[in-house]
């Protein structure tokens, strides 16, 4: 019986429940003896001109080693922006700040000290002296306001397409038009782990050194490579080593600022070093994500077809353009979403603000996508009256299984979106939903039931311009019968150990665990592409397949010569991981005893055809409180289409993730910052990180539709959750209240926000205001 | 300061700084790194161990407070080479992904289990509400802990079979 598809329990846990696991903080190596500990000293203003920095009192505090400032990294080049040609090459990054600070958290000095107590109390003596200079904070003040590089001129990082463009006869014939702003607002990834760093210097000394940095990373090639170009040196003389990660989502690529000056203080004093960031640290110096602001129109006819759709992006990139000013391109690839609409167009400006730079977030630029387009329809949906189930299958796409090229670009693989959503309705019982919902409508109840709906169809596994997606990966058999897997991707809590080790078994027949992976080591390792994007198993697992593979091809041949048999006569018998020659059973050799004279091992390079475009449907059933405003989510039932699944335990693992994080997007996370940009979210105690009690059970339905773009049949699956939870969690508060007139409530909808928009809703328009707004003037025949 | 205490069933004594959290203690001075630091404000429960039986956040608890106590992490949970009932649920449920939260998570349910040995799914959440966890939206962390209570409640065989 195959084991692909079974739910096998996860190999790496044992270690993880009992002794933890090894994140970088927890790293012990002798490269690391005598370590000393770096501590950032971050600005405390928005913007400001760095007057002076006096650390010399800092520098007689006890334990203090060393202290540096922007002015002592002579020689270290700015950060280039991650895509060079997408972005604005004038707006790079000091790794220090120099002369001007432009967010809230940006490292100004380091103090390294022998105990790491010690940099806490001697950071507070570095004494800095800054001539504030007007932050922009909001993102739609950036285009008028002074430029934050002044040699750029200009706060615009990067922009796609261009709304003076836009075709003025969109919407010609459209019966009903829908247009609105919205914000797809900052959240912070917030990893349970937070960010760190350890690095030793001094293997091959002949050579001049090599560096050997740990970091959390999602990919140590990568981090490799942004580690050596911070500090200009040849990716060759650096080694990283990724310990175990407690979570990433995005925001653990590559390497930040503050994972090279690590490296650097190693260097300088000759001496290892380590740096682990606070909390509080972590929640203005890490990426954050999303930060969007969108306005969408949409139009069509009042039989609920769409005709046309319009979507306009604003992008807050934050103080430096990192992956965050890019995000836009994604969020446009994916404009239309799984719909047919007729005419759609979309443009993007990506501005820097004075707040943290913005990256990659679980999703990063689809979920704004699916968020976009959801929310349009619904607006459609109720300016005309009509179920908004009913206005998706209308205008999604007839199911497909030949590639089908949107205006966008986008080439989706296979689909079928209403069945999705059929699917999704069943499980959750809409019509009953709708009945009970009519009846609390009827009977006026203080507490309203809300039913929100998300179609969506997102990218996974994307190549780079360098060409088509591919990953690779090692198989070698030993002689005592176990294996090794060396992986290009790089796991974070998705169980690439578990599952490498089951699709080789599947080939090898050799038990999943003794089947040793391994990945985030570059000397190992050296090329990879790392997990992201949910790329991993449709890429980095169709390689290891691929490598068993062709190992048993070069097994075969040592076998038929072992076996003095013909090659094409040999069967191989997974039971027993042995070949036998055909009708004789008696003459038969292991796998295993193959590796004993000659290494058995084989590297492969899996090439996919392009992106695969997995597809659903959620529904959130949300109960709002119309005294208070509170929402609260009651059951999520969703339909989440990835291709076959390997094993389907871990696929809804992430699945849950991903929903949980959507919802808190929608009803609870958002980064704040006042007027002057001082950020008010800064710990767990101010950021409303989302907790069990917060979320219902999933429920979760099943759909898999196998891709033909790679062996396995699979597509990702990591960011799913996501993108159809978030809009169907929004869809589902302004449900519960549309009766009352509300049309729109922009994420997170705290009680504050739904009590205002009801208050607004119910509120007679103010004297001298022009015609209602859109949402109010219909509710009555919505009705 | 001296401490003496009993970590996992052994019996410390240290000197110690009187600002010395407990986490830290354990973390830096026994090796026991199985309990996490997550946050600085009390909020996230990864650094949660047992203190005479009950959870308690251990960035919360001052070394020299733990003095004269029974402290037990993740690691002093089962014999070496096993699992506990608790961590057993966790992994059969897949409640771990990244496992950053997972000793702390694992501590508060078994905390949590001592309290109330047959909750409800709503206690659970309720009881799991001070931990925070970023991968698994908690769902299988709830049916992990409801699958802990039950095959605890036919403890005794259970114990006894594993002990063979
Ligand atoms: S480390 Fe977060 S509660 Fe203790
Ligand atoms: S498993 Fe990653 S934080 Fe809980």
């Amino acid at each position: 019986m195959s084991i692909l598809g079974t739910r096998v329990l996860r190999t790496e846990d044992p270690g993880f429940l009992t002794r933890g696991g090894v994140y970088t903080d927890d790293v012990e190596d002798e490269r690391l003896a005598g370590a000393c500990h770096v501590f950032f000293v971050r600005s405390p203003v928005a913007h400001a001109v760095i007057r002076s920095v006096d650390v010399s009192a800092a520098r007689e505090a006890p334990g203090v080693i060393a202290v540096f400032t922007g002015a002592d990294l002579t020689g270290l080049p700015a950060l280039p922006p991650p895509v060079p040609g997408m972005i604005n090459d004038l707006m790079n990054q000091p790794l220090l700040a120099r002369d001007v600070v432009r967010f809230v958290g940006e490292p100004v000095a380091m103090v390294v000290t022998q105990d790491p107590y010690q940099g806490e109390d001697a950071a507070e003596l570095v004494d800095a002296d800054y001539d504030l200079l007007p932050p922009v904070v909001d993102m739609s003040a950036a285009t008028a306001a002074d430029p934050i590089f002044p040699d750029a001129h200009t706060n615009v990082a990067a922009s796609f397409g261009d709304a003076d463009q836009f075709d003025p006869a969109l919407f010609d014939g459209c019966e009903t038009i829908v247009t609105r702003t919205i914000e797809n607002q900052r959240v912070a990834p917030a990893p349970m782990e937070t960010r760190a760093a350890a690095a030793a210097w001094g293997e091959d000394k002949d050579a001049g050194g090599r560096l050997t940095a740990w970091i959390p990373n999602q990919g140590a090639q990568g981090t490799r490579a942004v580690v050596a170009s911070m500090l200009g040196i040849d990716p060759a003389s650096v080694r990283i080593i990724t310990p175990d990660v407690g979570g990433a989502f995005g925001a653990k690529f590559g390497a930040d600022p503050e994972h090279g000056l690590v490296c650097w203080v190693a260097r300088q004093l000759g001496r290892p070093a380590r740096w682990a960031e606070t909390r509080a640290e972590n929640m203005v110096a890490m990426t954050h994500g999303r930060a969007q602001r969108q306005t969408i129109t949409i139009g069509g006819r009042r039989d609920g077809t769409v005709l046309a759709y319009r979507l306009e992006i604003l992008q807050d990139s934050g103080a430096y353009p990192k992956f965050g000013a890019i995000l836009p391109s994604l969020t446009i690839l994916m404009t239309p979403g799984p719909y047919s609409f007729p005419r759609a167009e979309a443009a993007a400006v990506s501005v820097l603000t004075n707040t943290t730079p913005v990256g990659a977030y679980r999703g990063a630029g689809r979920p704004e996508a699916t968020a976009a387009v959801e929310r349009a329809i619904d607006l459609f949906a109720a300016e005309i009256g009509m179920d908004p189930a009913d206005v998706r299958r209308k205008n999604l796409l007839p199911a497909f299984t030949e590639p089908h090229t949107t205006a966008f670009g986008a080439v989706y693989d296979s689909g079928d979106y209403t069945t999705a959503l059929d699917k999704a309705l069943a499980a959750a019982g809409y019509q009953d939903l709708r009945d009970e919902q009519a009846k609390r409508r009827a009977n006026g109840d203080v507490v309203q039931l809300g039913i929100g709906l998300a179609s969506y169809v997102e990218i996974t596994g994307s190549g780079s311009e360098a060409g088509r997606p591919q990953e690779n990966a090692t198989v070698e058999v030993h002689p005592d019968g176990s294996a090794t897997i060396l992986t290009g991707t790089s796991p974070h809590g998705q169980g690439h150990s578990t599952v490498w080790a089951m699709l080789a078994s599947e080939e090898l027949g050799i038990p999943v665990d003794k089947i040793t992976v391994k990945w985030g080591d570059t000397d190992l390792i050296p090329q990879g592409g790392g997990t992201g994007g949910s790329r991993s198993l449709q890429q980095g697992g169709a390689a290891v397949q691929q490598a068993s593979q062709e190992l048993l091809e070069e097994a075969r041949q040592r076998a038929a010569g072992e076996l003095e048999a013909n090659p094409a006569d040999l069967v191989f018998d997974i039971g027993s991981s042995a070949f036998t020659v055909a009708g004789d059973p008696d003459a038969s050799v292991p796998l295993a005893r193959l590796a004993e004279t000659e290494r058995l091992v084989v590297r492969s390079v899996f090439s996919a055809p392009g992106a695969t475009f997995p597809f659903g449907a959620h529904v959130a059933v949300v109960e709002v409180d119309t005294e208070t405003g509170k929402a609260v989510l009651r059951r999520m039932v969703t339909v989440d289409d990835a291709g076959t699944l390997v094993n389907p335990l871990l696929a809804e693992g992430q699945r849950h993730g991903g929903i949980a994080q959507g919802a808190a997007q929608a009803f609870l996370e958002e980064v704040v910052y006042d007027a002057d940009g001082n950020p008010l979210t800064t710990t767990f105690a101010d950021y409303p990180f989302l907790s069990a009690t917060e979320v219902p059970s999933f429920e979760l339905a099943d759909m898999a539709t196998p891709t033909t773009y790679n062996p396995l049949g699979a597509k990702g699956i990591g960011e799913a959750g996501t993108i159809g939870a978030t809009p169907a969690v929004q869809n589902a508060v302004v449900d519960a209240v549309s009766h009352l007139g509300v049309r729109h409530i922009d994420m997170p909808t705290s009680p504050q926000r739904v009590w205002r928009a009801l208050r607004e809703a119910a509120a007679p328009p103010a004297a001298g205001t022009a015609a209602p707004a859109a949402g109010t003037s219909e509710s009555r025949d919505a009705q | 300061m001296k401490v003496r205490l009993t970590v996992n069933g052994q019996d410390r004594s240290d000197d110690v700084e009187p600002r010395l959290l407990l986490v830290h203690y354990l973390r830096q001075h026994l090796g026991l790194r199985a309990a996490n630091v997550g946050c600085d404000t009390t909020s996230c429960g990864a650094c949660t161990v047992l203190l005479n039986g009950k959870s308690v956040k251990s960035c919360t608890v001052l070394t020299v407070q733990a003095s004269g106590q029974e402290v037990t992490t993740a690691e002093g949970l089962a014999p070496e080479g096993d699992l506990h009932p608790v961590q057993r649920a966790f992994r059969a449920e897949h409640g771990l992904q990244c496992g950053f939260c997972t000793p702390g998570m694992v501590m508060a349910a078994t905390g949590l289990l001592a309290e109330n040995p047959h909750p409800t799914e709503e206690e659970v959440r309720a009881g799991l509400e001070g931990n925070f966890c970023r991968c698994t939206g908690y769902h299988n962390i709830v049916r992990a802990v409801l699958t802990a209570a039950g095959t605890m409640s036919t403890g005794a065989t259970t114990s006894t079979e594993s002990a063979q």
